[in-house]
């Protein structure tokens, strides 16, 4: 059973004058541990797949069972619960909490999975090292470069040790050398059993990846194999 | 279960707004303050009534002519002209007549003289108490130096007299003992033969008393004038027995016929605490009307306050939910910071009412005086304040769809 199944997934935006399609069509399926980059053009619907993968925003038409789910039968709470223990999402925008330091920002998915406090500590410092903040934990998103706050919503993503990472461009805003250990980063939990998928419009950032699926206006333009993934020596 | 994120934020909210933090903080104050401020301070005038009462002392009813507590009014005048005055006879008949009684005081007052000893001389503010000598302990003036008034001094209406403590201090200098001094009052010589027990009270200056013998009180000032009842039963339990007794002692020697009312007063602590409870009871009301008109704006502001902060973080909502917070979460984190800014307004307004409200007991010379029940009353409006006026921002908030929230500039 894939872990992730999409099947003719419309995404339509009205815009009273006019209707947007951002996904026209998109059918997809994934299994658990796959590693899958999808590419496209600006504004080929690559955030929009994310998000309705992520379980936060809900397609036009069409279906999305999620580890054999149907995502469009579940309440609200039961969303928030995936989207809490399942889904680990770094956005284009980093979206941290403005005045909250990394550490508070990285505790936040554990506060909202009723983990003890102390515990929670241990976790977030654990996963900030492990994204190389270790120095940085009290900082807050202003105090930080682009880069470390890229980073600090990585270490947010990984830390309830979700099942499905979805990364939207978690390198864009990175200079190769650091754009290297986040991807170090994922091919090391990927190599854990996590499922990994990012969008990127680089073809070297793709080319670590398993699978490229690549959209064009909304829907799938091809779907393909990468015969020898990009392995990181350690 | 998010119990410390949500004091956190909240506290974190509040400190980075300020200003508009302490002004709804303000306004919820104001109007907790009204509340315990009048409150406190007619807690403060109970106590100091009560404790002024202990003067008439336990078991202790007094009867007048008047009801002092309605004067003035049409109706009132009609009623003064038909009252006889409470003779003394009529007193001697009620001490005669009536039994199961401790003590029966007969006195009459004049307010507002000086007394004079050696080059020494009061304030105009003395009061002359003209007595019998059970009159003392009904009045609770217990004996400090010299003796109290007997029979003898009435029979042979001797020019002698018991001071009150303040008056005493106020002549004489401190540790000096005046008994068998000579003072004078209004041209007339009166030998000190004791002083009572300094009793302290309402407005601190209740024992400048000059206490003589009944009789010398009317060959000096003449008798007719109506007199005051002090009657002590024996008990709690006969209290009511010999109130009734002394009821149809002074109808039947007043002439009452069956049928109409007392045509005299009787008080008793019980009765004056009632009085001034029902005289406060308006006060009361008009000011937890006010208080609750004060509160009621106090709410909007929070209930404004809450919503500019949930459209300022729309973002942070969307943030939140995307990371696993439920709906539930979210209006529990928006309602503890309702809650939290009313309930730091009610404590300071607590705080403020009791400093305000004590500032009266502190005059009155009297203990601080802390209401617990009103506290409570206050802390539980600012809840309900906070929860009533916050739960529409917060379901509002919790409502947001994730990704618009995301996408929110
Ligand atoms: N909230 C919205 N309202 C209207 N149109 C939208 C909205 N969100 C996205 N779109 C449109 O949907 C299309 C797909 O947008 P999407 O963000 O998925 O693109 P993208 O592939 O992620 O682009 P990029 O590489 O620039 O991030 C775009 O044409 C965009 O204008
Ligand atoms: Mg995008």
């Amino acid at each position: 059973m894939p872990i992730i199944h999409i099947k003719d997934v419309v995404k339509n935006y009205d815009m009273g004058a006019e209707l947007v399609h951002a996904l026209s069509g998109v059918s997809l399926d994934i299994e658990a541990n796959e590693y899958v980059a999808i590419m496209g053009p600006s504004g080929s619907g690559k955030s929009t797949l994310m998000n309705v993968v992520g379980c936060l925003d809900t397609p036009t038409s069409g279906l999305y069972d999620f580890e054999g789910q149907n995502v469009g039968d579940l309440n609200d709470n039961e969303l928030a619960e995936i989207r809490n223990r399942k889904i680990g999402f770094v956005f284009q925008t980093f979206n941290l909490l403005p005045r909250s330091t990394a550490l508070h920002n990285v505790e936040l998915p554990l506060i909202y999975a009723g983990v003890p406090s102390h515990l929670r500590r241990e976790k977030a410092e654990k996963a900030l090292r492990e994204v190389g903040l270790g120095d940085r934990m009290t900082h807050k998103p202003n105090e930080l470069s682009g880069g470390q706050r890229q980073r600090v919503a990585v270490a947010r993503a990984l830390v309830n040790d979700p099942s499905i990472i979805l990364a939207d461009e978690p390198t864009g805003n990175l200079d190769s050398k650091t754009g290297i250990e986040i991807m170090q980063l994922f091919s090391d939990l990927h190599g854990e059993g996590n499922t990994i998928i990012l969008v990127t419009h680089e073809e070297d950032i793709a080319a670590h990846a398993h699978r490229i699926i690549r959209l064009f206006d909304g829907k799938i333009a091809s779907d393909e194999k990468v015969e020898k993934p990009l392995i990181y020596e350690h | 279960m998010y119990f410390g994120e949500s004091i956190a934020t909240a506290f974190g909210t509040l400190r980075s707004n300020r200003l508009r933090s302490f002004l709804t903080v303000l306004s919820v104050a104001i109007g907790v303050f009204s509340i315990i401020a009048v409150m406190t301070s007619l807690g403060a005038l109970q106590y100091s009534i009560e404790g002024g009462l202990s003067a008439l002392g336990a078991n202790t009813f007094q009867v007048q002519k008047y009801d002092n507590q309605h004067g003035g009014g049409p109706g009132w005048q009609a009623h003064a002209r038909n009252r006889k005055d409470i003779t003394y006879e009529q007193g001697l008949a009620v001490v005669e007549r009536t039994r199961g009684v401790k003590h029966i005081g007969l006195e009459v007052w004049k307010f507002g003289v000086e007394v004079r000893w050696r080059s020494k001389k009061t304030d105009p503010n003395v009061s002359i108490a003209g007595e019998t000598p059970d009159g003392l302990p009904t009045n609770q003036w217990e004996i400090d130096q010299g003796r109290g008034l007997t029979q003898s001094d009435l029979d042979l209406t001797r020019k002698v007299v018991v001071l009150g403590s303040d008056l005493a201090q106020a002549l004489f200098p401190p540790s000096y003992n005046p008994v068998g001094e000579m003072v004078s009052l209004g041209g007339v010589h009166y030998k000190v033969i004791g002083t009572v027990a300094p009793q302290g009270g309402l407005f601190g200056n209740q024992d400048r008393y000059f206490i003589i013998p009944i009789t010398t009180f009317f060959e000096r000032y003449g008798k007719n004038r109506s007199i005051h009842i002090m009657v002590q039963a024996e008990s709690r339990e006969n209290f009511d027995a010999v109130q009734d007794e002394v009821i149809g002692v002074l109808r039947a020697v007043r002439d009452v016929p069956p049928g109409e009312d007392n045509d005299f007063a009787i008080f008793s602590n019980e009765s004056l605490i009632r009085q001034f409870n029902e005289t406060t009871y308006y006060v009361k009301i008009g000011t937890m009307a006010i208080a609750a008109v004060a509160l009621l704006a106090a709410g909007i502001g929070i209930m404004n306050i809450m919503l500019v902060s949930v459209t300022e973080r729309t973002r942070e909502i969307g943030i939140r939910k995307a990371v696993g917070a439920t709906r539930h979460s979210i209006v529990s984190q928006f309602l503890f910071e309702s809650v939290v800014i009313s309930l730091l307004g009610g404590l300071i307004g607590i705080m403020l009412g009791l400093a305000a409200g004590n500032v009266l007991a502190m005059v009155l010379e009297i203990g601080p005086v802390v209401d617990v029940g009103w506290i409570a009353v206050g802390i539980v409006a600012c809840c309900f304040v906070g929860v009533a006026f916050g739960t529409y921002p917060a379901w509002k908030a919790s409502n947001l769809d994730p990704i618009d929230a995301l996408r929110y500039e």
